[in-house]
C-alpha cells in the first residue's frame, strides 16, 4: 500500500529507489559503580586521544573530498572533545560516584545535549547532536567498537534516518546515495548541506514510521516538494520517473553542450570560466564545461585563523587547483579582505565605512609582505602547464597598478635567483571594480594584461547602493545604463590596446545579461559552475552582431528598468532563447 | 577582579565561529574568566568552555556580564572586548 509522508524540502531533484534503512546500532551502555578512578581515567584518555586522530581524519578526508566548509564541523567536534568544562564533569562522575568510562561519558554528554536541546533557537538544539555525535565517538572508543562501515549501502539507494551527523554521512559512499530523507532536523540541518553539495534531493522532518517498512520498499523522494511516498502505484511511478527524466534530459543535454565552445551563430568565441573558492569547486567547473576559472577567491586561506598562512601553508593548497586545472587559464584574485571580511592577525581598525576604506590591495602600503608572500607561493604552486593570471583587487589608479606590478615583479626575480621552478605563463591584471578603473581603463591597460570586471562592486560603487542595506539593495542593478557604459569603456580601453576583458561578478551568469555583454564585446565570462551550461548555450544562439546593436540601444534607455523590461521584450531574442 | 558588561551585536549572536573565537580568545589566559547571559539572568559559567557558553543561548542583543580574576585579566578583558568590538573578525 502506498504511502505519503510530507517533510520539509531540503535539496531539489527527484530520487526513485530504493530504500537504505540507516540505523546505527544503539551501543549498550553498561553503568557500573565502585570503579578504579584513575584506571577508568586512563581508559577515557586513549579513548579521547583515538576520537581526535579520527576526527583529524575526518576534517582532512571531507575537506578533500567535499570541501573546506563541510570539513569544520570536525573541528568544532574536537572543540567539543577537549572542552574543560565537559572534561571536568567526567572526572567528577568517576571521582564521585566511581563509574565505568562509559557512564561517565554519557553521563556528561547527555548532560550538556540536554541543556542545548532546552534553548529556544533551533541552532542551539541542532548543537545537542553534535555533543551526541561526539559522546557516540568516544563511547564506540572505550568499547573498542568499530563503527557500522560494512553496514553501508553497497547499490544506490534513499537512505533513511532518524536523523544524520556529519560522522554518519561522511561514511557513506557518495556513489550510492540517490537521496537523503530523515525524521528530524531542520532546511539547515548537516543532512541538507550535504545534500546539496551533492546534487542529490532531500526531505527532512518527515514523519514517516519505521515499522512501515518491509524489506527495501521502493520509494519516490521528491526534494522541491518535501515528499517521501512508499511503495508509490504504478501510475505515480511512471509519472516521477517520467519527470525525473525529463528534469535529467534537460541538464545533460545542456551539460553534454557544454563541453563545446560558446561561439555565436555569426562565430564568434568567448571564454565561459568558473567562479571558485576549493579544490571541490574546481572539479565541479571542469565536469560543467568550464574553460578555465576566471575567478580563484583567495580569502578561505586566511580568514578562520589566528595567524597569517605562511607559504608552507599556501602553496598544498594552490597545488592542488593547478593540478586540477592543468593548462587551463586560472585568475587568481589576491587577497580581498578588508570591508566586511577581517581577520585578527592584521589589526583592522573600526571604520565607519568599511567599503570605501582600509581593504584588498590598499592594505599593501603598509603591509606588502602580504601581498609578496601570497605572490611567491602562488608562484611556487604553478605545475610547468600552469597558466597564471595574478588579479589585483580594489585598484583605483595607475600608480596602485606600478605599486603592484613592483612587487609581483620582485617576487619573480627572487624566485629566479632562488633557481625554483615556476611556470612561465603568467599574465598581470586588476580588478575593474572602481568607477575610476573603468574611466580610466584605457590609460590603465598600457600597465596589464588584461582587465576582470567586478560588477557587483562596480554596481555598488558607481551608484553609491551599500548592497547589504536592504531597503536600498534594489536599487544596485548592474543593468543601470551608467553600468552599462563603465562596462564598455573598459572593454573598449582595453581593446584599443590589443588587451582582453572578463567579467566575473553575478552579471555573467544571468541569462538575461548575455546579450549585453556579448554586443559589448566582452571576452570572456566567469560564473558560479552551475549556469555554465545554460550560458554557453544561450550564447551559442546568439548572434554577435545583432547583440551590438541590443547593447547600443541599451545603452541609451533611461534607467536599469527601462534596460531589464526592454532585455525582456526583445522579440528576436525571445524566440531564440525561448524565452 | 574585573567585570564588564557588553551587549552581543553582530548578527548570529554568540553562536558558531564567533562562540568559537570567544572560548578561544579567553583560554588564551591564564586568569579565571567568567561569563553570563545577563539579559536571560543565567548563572555565570567558565567562558574557556564551549558548551558551557553555548548553553547561555546568547543571541543578537543579549547583554553578558564578563569577570576575570587573577594573572592577566587586564589582557584577557581588553583581548575578549575586542573581539566583541571586532564584530568577532568576521
Amino acid at each position: 500500500m502506498s504511502q505519503k509522508f510530507q517533510g520539509l524540502p531540503a535539496s531539489p531533484g527527484i530520487a526513485i529507489g530504493s530504500v537504505w534503512l540507516y540505523r546505527p546500532s544503539q551501543t549498550q551502555i553498561e553503568y557500573l559503580t565502585g570503579c578504579d578512578p584513575k584506571e577508568e581515567w586512563e581508559r577515557i584518555q586513549i579513548a579521547l586521544q583515538q576520537t581526535h586522530d579520527q576526527l583529524e581524519g575526518l576534517f582532512e578526508h571531507t575537506k578533500k573530498e567535499i570541501g573546506l566548509a563541510q570539513a569544520e564541523i570536525f573541528e568544532a567536534h574536537q572543540m567539543i572533545l577537549s572542552d574543560p568544562d565537559f572534561l571536568t564533569t567526567i572526572e567528577t562522575n568517576l571521582n564521585n560516584h566511581l563509574y565505568n568510562a562509559e557512564a561517565a561519558v554519557q553521563d556528561g554528554i547527555n548532560s550538556f545535549a540536554n541543556m542545548l536541546l532546552a534553548l529556544e533557537s533551533e541552532y542551539f538544539r541542532e548543537r545537542s547532536q553534535d555533543v551526541r555525535d561526539v559522546g557516540k565517538r568516544i563511547i564506540n572508543n572505550l568499547l573498542q567498537v568499530i563503527p557500522q562501515s560494512n553496514l553501508l549501502p553497497d547499490h544506490p539507494t534513499i537512505i533513511l534516518a532518524e536523523d544524520l551527523s556529519p560522522s554518519d554521512t561522511v561514511q557513506f559512499d557518495k556513489r550510492f546515495v540517490l537521496g537523503l530523507c530523515t525524521r528530524k532536523g531542520g532546511p539547515t540541518s548537516h543532512t541538507a548541506i550535504l545534500a546539496r553539495s551533492l546534487g542529490v534531493p532531500a526531505v527532512v522532518s518527515a514523519p514517516f514510521d519505521w515499522t512501515s517498512f518491509d524489506n527495501e520498499p521502493i520509494a519516490i523522494l521528491d526534494g522541491e516538494k518535501g515528499e517521501l511516498l512508499l511503495n508509490p502505484d504504478i501510475t505515480t511511478l511512471e509519472r516521477a520517473t517520467e519527470q525525473q527524466t525529463n528534469i535529467k534530459r534537460q541538464n545533460d543535454v545542456l551539460i553534454s553542450l557544454s563541453h563545446q565552445p560558446a561561439t555565436t551563430v555569426d562565430g564568434k568565441t568567448v571564454e565561459v570560466a568558473a567562479n571558485i573558492g576549493s579544490n571541490h569547486d574546481a572539479k565541479l567547473a571542469i565536469s560543467m564545461g568550464a574553460e578555465g576559472v576566471g575567478l580563484l577567491r583567495t580569502e578561505f586561506l586566511y580568514l578562520n585563523r589566528e595567524q597569517m598562512p605562511s607559504e608552507e601553508d599556501q602553496i598544498p593548497i594552490y597545488r592542488e587547483i593547478f593540478e586540477i586545472m592543468a593548462d587551463r587559464p586560472v585568475v587568481v584574485r589576491t587577497l580581498d579582505i578588508g570591508g566586511d571580511k577581517s581577520v585578527p592577525y592584521i589589526g583592522f581598525p573600526e571604520e565607519a565605512n568599511p567599503f570605501l576604506g582600509w581593504r584588498a590591495f590598499r592594505m599593501t602600503e603598509q603591509h606588502p609582505e602580504i601581498l609578496y608572500q601570497q605572490l611567491r607561493a602562488l608562484l611556487l604552486a604553478t605545475t610547468s602547464t600552469t597558466d597564471l593570471r595574478i588579479m589585483i583587487p580594489m585598484i583605483s589608479s595607475i600608480s596602485e597598478i606600478k605599486r603592484a606590478r613592483t612587487i609581483f615583479d620582485q617576487a619573480i626575480e627572487d624566485l629566479k635567483i632562488e633557481q625554483k621552478p615556476f611556470t612561465n605563463k603568467i599574465q598581470f591584471g586588476i580588478m575593474v571594480e572602481i568607477p575610476s578603473a573603468a574611466i580610466q581603463a584605457y590609460e590603465m591597460a598600457d600597465f596589464v594584461d588584461f582587465f576582470s570586471i567586478g560588477t557587483n562592486d562596480l554596481t555598488q560603487y558607481g551608484l553609491a547602493v551599500d548592497r547589504t542595506n536592504e531597503r536600498i539593495a534594489h536599487l544596485a542593478s548592474p543593468f543601470h545604463p551608467a553600468i552599462l557604459r563603465l562596462i564598455k569603456m573598459t572593454i573598449d580601453g582595453a581593446h584599443a590596446k590589443g588587451k582582453w576583458v572578463g567579467l566575473c561578478g553575478e552579471m555573467a551568469g544571468d541569462p538575461l545579461a548575455t546579450t549585453v555583454l556579448l554586443g559589448l564585446g566582452l571576452d570572456e565570462f566567469s560564473m558560479s559552475a552551475n549556469s555554465i551550461p545554460q550560458i554557453k548555450e544561450n550564447i551559442r544562439r546568439l548572434d554577435q552582431k545583432a547583440c551590438q546593436t541590443v547593447a547600443e540601444t541599451a545603452l541609451n534607455l533611461s534607467d536599469a528598468k527601462d534596460v531589464i523590461d526592454f532585455l525582456h521584450n526583445d522579440d528576436q531574442l525571445k524566440q531564440k532563447m525561448g524565452w | 577582579m574585573l567585570v564588564k558588561d557588553i551587549t552581543i551585536l553582530n548578527s548570529v549572536g554568540l553562536h558558531a565561529r564567533p562562540a568559537a573565537k570567544f572560548v578561544q580568545t579567553a583560554a588564551r589566559f591564564p586568569c579565571e574568566i567568567k561569563v553570563c547571559n545577563s539579559t536571560k539572568e543565567s548563572a555565570f559559567v567558565n567562558a574557556k568552555s564551549i558548551l558551557s557558553v553555548l548553553s547561555l543561548g546568547i543571541d543578537q542583543g543579549h547583554s553578558i556580564t564578563i569577570h576575570a580574576h587573577g594573572e592577566k585579566e587586564l589582557e584577557a578583558m581588553e583581548a575578549l572586548e575586542k573581539l566583541i568590538a571586532e564584530n568577532f573578525g568576521e
